[in-house]
C-alpha cells in the first residue's frame, strides 16, 4: 500500500461513512418508510392535486429563480469586497452574514413589516402598482435574502485567488472589457459560482420561517411546500406530510445532481490534471 | 506640410523614444527619468535587480501602467495615449497567464476570436494560422490539452504562440524563462533568439539574470534604482561598465582600493603607472574581473604574492580563491580547467597574481564613486595567457 502523509483512512473512512449514515440516511429512509404508509394511489392522488402541485412550483421555481439573483449579486458583491478597498469594507464584509446569523422568523417579520402595504417600502411599492408582502413575490424576497450570502462567502476565496496578470493577458490580446469579463473571469469562476448557486438553492427550496410571514400562505397563490407539510402534520396526516417530504427531496436531489453535472462540465479543464 | 519623400522616412522609421518617464509608487520611484529609444527589430534586454524598475518600464510599454510624466513617442504619435488594446504589442508573462478553461488551441486563438467581425479572420484562417504557430513552437498535438496538462517549458511556448498570432509589431517579454528549470531555459533561450532572427520582431525582454542578458540580446539595458545606469552592446556592457553597479552587477568582478602614491597609482604591489586624473584623487575603486587575473607559480612575475586557498573546479573552469596578505584581501581568479596542470597549481601553494585589465572610477572623498571618470586600464606588456 502507498504510503500516506497522515496515517488513519480505514478508521476515518469508516467513521465518515457510519456518520453520514446515522446523521442524513437514517432519517430520510425513516421517511421514506413512514410515507410509504399512505400507498401508491394515496400518493398519487396527494401529488396531482391543484393545491400540492402550485406549492411545489412556488417552492422550486421561487427557489430557482432567488438562487439565480442571489448569483448575480453575490458575484457582484464578493468582487467588490475582493477587489476594491473602500472605508467601512470591513463593516460591509462583515454584513454578509447577517442573514445566516439571524433567527428566520425574526428576518421573516422585518421583511414582512418593510414590505406591507403599510411598511417602509410596501408603502412606496404599491403606489406603483407593486405588491410584495402577501404575494408569491414576498416569498421570492425571502428566498433572495436567506441564501445571500452563500455565493458570496464560496467566491471570494477563489476570487482572491485569481491571477491578475490573466486579464492584462487578455486586455493586451485586444480583448475588450466585457470580453475579458465573459470569455476569461467568468468561465474561471464558474465552477465555483454553481456551487454557491446549489447551496442558495437548497437553503431556499428548505426555508420555512421566513417565508411563511411574508407570504401570507394563501392556497394555490403563495402557499409554500413546507407549510403545506406543517399542515398535514398538524392534522395528524403524518404519513402525507412524509409522502410529501420525500416528493420534494427527490425534487431537489434532481436539480442538484443537474447543478453538480453543470459544475463537472465547467471545470472539465480541473478535471482532467493529472 | 511634409514632402512624400519624408513622410516614407517617418514610415520607415519605427522607433519607439521614451523620454524622462518618471513613476513614483508610495514611498519609492520605480522609474527616475528613464529615456531610452528602442530601434525597430531589435532585441533589446533590461537587465536589473528586483526593484530596479525594469518590469515597471515593460508594463508602461504593455499599456498596464502609465507613468506620471514623460513621454512614449511612436512615428510622432502618443504611444502613451493608445489604449493596450490598440499598441499591437505580444506580451508574455513570467508566470505564462494562460487562460486556463481554454485548450492550447483556443488559448492561442484567444486573440483573433475577440476582435470585432469585421476584422476577425475566418475560422478557417485561424486554424491555420493556429496550426503554423503550433509548429513554429513545437507544440503540434498538443493543441487540444489543457495548460495544466503542460510542463513549464510547454506553456511558456504557447504563452509565446499566444502573443504571436495577433502578430504584434512589439513583443514584450517579463521575465519569460524565470519559472523554469536552468536546462529549458538555456534551451528556450537559443530557441527564442533564433525565432528573432526569423522573424525580426522588435523585442524587449525583462530579466535579473545578467547571463541570460548578455547571450540573447543585441543591446542591453542595466537599471539600478529606478534609473537606467549603462545601454549598449553586451560587450561594451561587460568590458567597458560604464559605472560602479555595472561592474559589480554583470559577471563576477574584484574589487580593489588604489592610492596615490610616490609613483604613481598602486594597490599593493601592483603599480598602474600614470595617474589619468593628474592627482586629483587621492583614492579610487578598481574592477577586475576573475579571468582578467594573470595567475602564475613562479615568483619572477611581477604582481601580488597570494596564497592558494582553494580550487572550485565548475567545468570548463576552475574559479582559484586566493588570498593576497599585502592587501589583507581575498581575490578570486578563473583560469581554464585545461590550464590548472600546465600552471602547475594545487591548493595551499604561494603564487603570484596581477592583473591584465583593470575599470577604474575616482573616489570624490565623500565615499562616491565618479562615474564620468571613469579610466580602463589595460597591462602595458601583452601578456601571455
Amino acid at each position: 500500500m502507498r504510503r500516506r502523509i497522515l496515517p488513519g483512512f480505514g478508521i476515518s473512512l469508516g467513521y465518515a461513512l457510519a456518520y453520514l449514515g446515522l446523521i442524513v440516511l437514517l432519517p430520510l429512509a425513516a421517511l421514506a418508510w413512514k410515507a410509504s404508509g399512505i400507498g401508491f394511489e394515496g400518493l398519487l392522488r396527494l401529488l396531482s392535486a391543484p393545491r400540492t402541485l402550485a406549492a411545489l412550483r412556488l417552492s422550486l421555481g421561487g427557489a430557482l429563480l432567488a438562487a439565480l439573483i442571489n448569483a448575480v449579486i453575490g458575484l457582484l458583491v464578493g468582487w467588490v469586497l475582493v477587489r476594491y478597498r473602500f472605508p467601512g469594507r470591513r463593516l460591509f464584509d462583515a454584513l454578509v452574514d447577517l442573514p445566516f446569523a439571524l433567527p428566520t422568523a425574526v428576518a421573516g417579520i422585518a421583511l414582512t413589516n418593510l414590505y406591507a402595504p403599510n411598511g417602509w417600502l410596501g408603502a412606496w411599492l404599491e403606489k406603483i402598482g407593486i405588491k410584495v408582502a402577501y404575494t408569491p413575490l414576498g416569498v421570492f424576497v425571502a428566498m433572495v435574502f436567506v441564501g445571500f450570502p452563500f455565493v458570496v462567502r464560496t467566491l471570494q476565496p477563489v476570487l482572491t485567488a485569481l491571477e491578475r496578470d490573466v486579464e492584462e493577458a487578455a486586455e493586451s490580446l485586444g480583448a475588450r472589457r466585457w470580453q475579458t469579463f465573459f470569455r476569461v473571469i467568468l468561465p474561471m469562476l464558474a465552477p465555483t459560482l454553481l456551487t454557491g448557486f446549489a447551496l442558495a438553492l437548497a437553503r431556499a427550496v428548505g426555508e420555512y420561517g421566513s417565508v411563511i410571514f411574508i407570504a401570507g400562505n394563501i392556497p394555490m397563490h403563495s402557499e409554500i411546500a413546507p407549510l403545506l407539510i406543517v399542515q398535514k402534520l398538524e392534522q395528524f396526516d403524518y404519513a402525507g406530510a412524509a409522502a410529501l417530504g420525500v416528493a420534494m427531496l427527490l425534487l431537489s436531489f434532481l436539480l442538484l445532481v443537474s447543478v453538480a453535472l453543470l459544475q463537472r462540465w465547467s471545470n472539465r479543464w480541473a478535471e482532467r490534471t493529472s | 506640410m511634409k514632402s512624400p519623400r519624408m513622410r516614407r522616412v517617418v514610415i520607415k522609421d519605427m522607433a519607439l523614444e521614451l523620454s524622462h518617464l518618471n513613476r513614483r509608487f508610495t514611498g519609492f520611484a520605480a522609474l527616475n527619468d528613464v529615456s531610452l529609444t528602442i530601434a525597430p527589430g531589435e532585441f533589446l534586454a533590461l537587465l536589473g535587480p528586483s526593484g530596479s524598475g525594469k518590469t515597471t518600464l515593460l508594463r508602461i510599454l504593455a499599456g498596464l501602467d502609465y507613468p506620471d510624466s514623460g513621454s512614449v513617442v511612436k512615428e510622432g504619435e502618443d504611444f502613451l495615449a493608445t489604449p493596450a488594446r490598440e499598441r499591437r504589442i505580444g506580451m508574455v508573462f513570467q508566470h505564462y497567464a494562460l487562460f486556463r478553461h481554454l485548450t492550447v488551441i483556443e488559448n492561442i486563438a484567444f486573440g483573433l476570436r475577440v476582435r470585432s467581425w469585421r476584422s476577425r479572420p475566418s475560422r478557417k484562417v485561424i486554424r491555420e494560422r493556429v496550426d503554423r504557430l503550433l509548429r513554429r513552437v513545437q507544440l503540434e498535438g498538443l493543441g487540444g490539452r489543457y495548460p495544466t496538462q503542460l510542463s513549464g517549458g510547454q506553456r511558456q511556448r504557447v504563452a509565446l504562440a499566444r502573443a504571436l498570432a495577433v502578430e504584434p509589431d512589439m513583443l514584450l517579454l517579463d521575465e519569460p524563462f524565470g519559472a523554469l528549470d536552468a536546462q529549458v531555459r538555456v534551451t528556450l533561450r537559443r530557441w527564442l533568439r533564433e525565432l528573432h532572427e526569423e522573424l525580426g520582431l522588435t523585442t524587449v525582454f525583462v530579466t535579473h539574470d545578467q547571463e541570460e542578458a548578455l547571450e540573447l540580446a543585441d543591446r542591453v539595458a542595466v537599471m539600478n534604482n529606478g534609473r537606467i545606469e549603462q545601454v549598449g552592446p553586451p560587450e561594451a556592457i561587460y568590458q567597458q561598465p560604464a559605472t560602479p553597479f555595472v561592474c559589480e552587477f554583470i559577471g563576477k568582478v574584484n574589487r580593489l582600493t588604489v592610492r596615490k602614491q610616490e609613483a604613481g597609482l598602486a594597490a599593493g604591489d601592483w603599480l598602474l603607472g600614470d595617474d589619468p586624473w593628474q592627482g586629483r584623487y587621492p583614492e579610487a575603486v578598481a574592477y577586475v574581473r576573475p579571468e582578467q587575473l594573470r595567475v602564475a607559480a613562479s615568483s619572477t612575475q611581477p604582481g601580488w604574492e597570494a596564497r592558494l586557498r582553494h580550487i572550485y573546479l565548475a567545468g570548463s573552469v576552475a574559479h582559484l580563491d586566493l588570498y593576497v596578505p599585502s592587501l589583507d584581501q581575498a581575490l578570486e581568479a578563473d583560469v581554464a580547467s585545461e590550464d590548472l596542470s600546465r600552471l602547475g597549481v594545487q591548493a595551499g601553494m604561494d603564487l603570484r597574481v596581477a592583473p591584465r585589465s583593470a575599470v577604474l572610477f575616482p573616489n570624490d572623498g565623500n565615499g562616491n564613486a565618479l562615474s564620468e571618470e571613469r579610466w580602463i586600464w589595460q597591462a602595458r606588456s601583452p601578456v601571455p595567457a
